[in-house]
């Protein structure tokens, strides 16, 4: 490189550190909201009565929980036992478990055939496959809301509004979400290996599970993690085909709209730790996948 | 012409090497799946739209448009035009604020390029409601960034919390990662050769970038923008929350039609004309997707 002169130098320096500047703080505003949670998490009402436990304060006499008012650690027992926060989350989860471990296999599935399917049989797939993705979720909430009703009155095999058409509905994203993440990996991984195992004498199962499936995992278990977050942090699909079933996000948004007590906050956190564990993981399954074969595939739309 | 000429030369050895193909039916469960859950309630969305209200609740299955041309009034006209403005705005900030940072990654990282990036996405893997709820904490008017402003005195009154700005910084604060990652993605592709080469001939850097940089990743920022502005069009979340239910946006009035008023046949045809504007957006994202793989390879 031919020397720069020192005023260009200097001025590269300059913009080095005013974007730096600028990018520090937009972490920091992507961080603030996380960090509130937590230390509010710790709050106690405006006012409390003698000799009584902050937290045993009715919602309604709260005050404002906007503002620090002292600390208290009662919140996390309190959301704990809580008669509909901890049942909550357990829906929440088993309704993501079984969404992601059914959408995992049917995007897998879909994946590995489209990815050297004819042109002419794949663009129709894709196009649909994108359009679960694009339409509004406000709209598929609306349509499956009456889909399910219909259907319910109709024929009798299909549920009524609860736990199983909030799954239902999810499934249709998450697998969309898996097609595209394992189809990726796939198409990066390209067919010599394949290859090679065919021409030694593997048959198509032996070569799926002992070559194709290995090198896929790090990629299914990351599209099976990502729609399994999805599905746990889904509001919108649950809040029109619940019925009468609580999930998590469904319970926050109600606490939220209607007066929100440190309670929430503390479940929040607990379950941020946890998140951040899974996050973790799926970190180091991306690490081992090789995220450059990710980041170049266009990111899912979550809303 | 002697087309016939002009052929492959051998076929023979192209056979030998033969790409291992998945069989066509593992597409099929989940191309019924899709047909059942996703193309049914679409089907019975455009069934409802046409039908009408009969007594409260129930409907009866008819022809009539009736639905849509009671769209065209100026009230849903209004709702239309503030979510396309809203959703618009918050592109502009979104790109405003995200396109520096992805500058950054791409231009003076070079050890911690995906820890950056992964540090961006990780937020987003947390409770979208309970971060918005924060949100909520942090611009309400008693709060402490309220009296921080008040404090400085850039503003007597902080009163951002149930307005349109609220919506906006909720909805830039939510679609940040979406916009980075493309963003960056373009960046990374461009030969930073071409900046160099420019300020080497003179070009002072805010000609380099306006002439080489913007025009090259502009493919990647558009995919960007279009793949935040339309989620964002049909947001239910936020300006309920943020905008305190005053502020209407598309999705909230169909939600609003189906939870409260129970017009579903009103709500269909909203959630139709909804989805078919929202259509002319994708249309746009799609050929700039493709050019951008062109342009990529």
């Amino acid at each position: 490189m031919p020397s720069a002169g020192t005023p260009r130098r200097s001025r590269h320096r300059f913009g080095k550190r005013m974007f730096t500047g600028w990018a520090v703080l937009v972490y920091l505003v992507l961080y603030l909201p996380i960090v509130v949670v937590v230390i509010f998490a710790f709050n106690q009402p405006t006012s409390v009565p003698q000799g009584a436990s902050p937290c045993s304060v009715d919602p309604s006499r709260m005050g404002n929980v906007t503002v620090w008012n002292g600390g208290t650690t009662c919140w996390f027992h309190t959301a704990l036992n809580d008669p509909t926060y901890v049942p909550a989350v357990k829906t929440s989860f088993w309704i993501a478990f079984r969404a992601s471990l059914i959408a995992t296999v049917l995007g897998t599935a879909a994946a590995l055939s489209l990815a050297r399917m004819k042109k002419r049989w794949r663009v129709p797939f894709d196009v649909l496959v994108y359009l679960t993705l694009v339409v509004p979720e406000i709209v598929i909430a609306v349509a499956s809301l009456i889909f399910f009703v219909q259907a319910h009155n109709n024929l009798s095999i299909f549920p009524t509004l609860g736990e199983s058409t909030i799954l239902l509905g999810q499934i249709v994203f998450s697998a969309s979400l898996v097609m595209l993440i394992v189809r990726a990996r796939f198409v990066g991984m390209g067919s010599s290996l394949e290859e090679a195992s065919f021409d030694l004498g593997g048959g198509p199962i032996a070569t799926f599970r002992q070559v194709t499936l290995p090198r896929l995992l790090p990629a299914v278990i990351a599209g099976a993690l990502l729609s399994f977050t999805f599905s746990f942090d889904d509001y919108v699909l649950p809040a029109f085909t619940n019925g009468t079933v609580n999930t998590w996000p469904i319970v926050v948004y109600s606490a939220v709209r209607f007066g929100v007590t440190p309670a929430v906050n503390a479940l929040a956190t607990v379950m941020l730790v946890v998140t951040v564990t899974l996050i973790l993981i799926t970190g180091l399954v991306l690490r081992r996948s090789g995220a450059s074969d990710l980041t170049g595939a266009p990111p899912p739309t979550i809303p | 012409m002697t087309s016939e000429t002009i052929q492959p030369p051998k076929r023979s050895p192209r056979r030998r090497s033969f790409a291992p193909r998945y069989p066509g039916w593992l597409t099929a469960p989940s191309l019924i799946y899709y047909m059942i859950f996703f193309l049914g309630p679409l089907a019975i969305l455009v069934v409802f739209s046409v039908a009408t209200q009969a007594g409260f609740g129930s409907v009866s299955y008819t022809f009539s448009t009736s639905q849509f041309k009671a769209l065209n009034d100026p009230l849903y006209i209004k709702v239309f035009r503030q979510t396309m403005l809203m959703a618009a705005g918050g592109t502009a900030l979104t790109i405003a604020i995200g396109y520096p940072v992805a500058y950054w990654m791409s231009r003076y990282l070079t050890r911690y390029k995906t820890l950056a990036l992964l540090l961006v996405i990780v937020p987003f893997w947390t409770s979208f409601l309970i971060r918005t709820y924060a949100l909520k904490i942090i611009l309400d008017p008693q709060g402490y960034l309220a009296h921080f402003v008040e404090w400085t005195g850039i503003s007597s009154q902080f009163n951002v919390l149930y307005t349109g700005k609220a919506v906006a910084i909720g909805l830039a604060y939510n679609y940040l990662p979406l916009l980075i990652l493309p963003v960056y993605a373009s960046l990374e592709r461009m030969d930073w050769k071409l900046v160099e080469a420019a300020t080497d001939l003179g070009a002072s850097p805010f000609k380099a970038f306006r002439q080489i940089t913007l025009p090259l990743t502009l493919p990647g920022l558009i995919t960007g923008a279009l793949l935040v502005f339309i989620p964002m069009c049909g947001e239910y979340v936020i300006p309920q929350l943020l905008g305190g239910g005053q502020f209407a946006f598309v999705g909230t009035v169909i939600g609003s039609n189906f939870l409260g008023a129970q017009n579903w046949p009103f709500g269909s045809a909203m959630a139709i004309a909804f989805m078919v504007l929202l259509s002319i957006f994708v249309v746009i994202y799609i050929a700039f997707a493709t050019r951008e793989e062109q342009f990529g390879a």
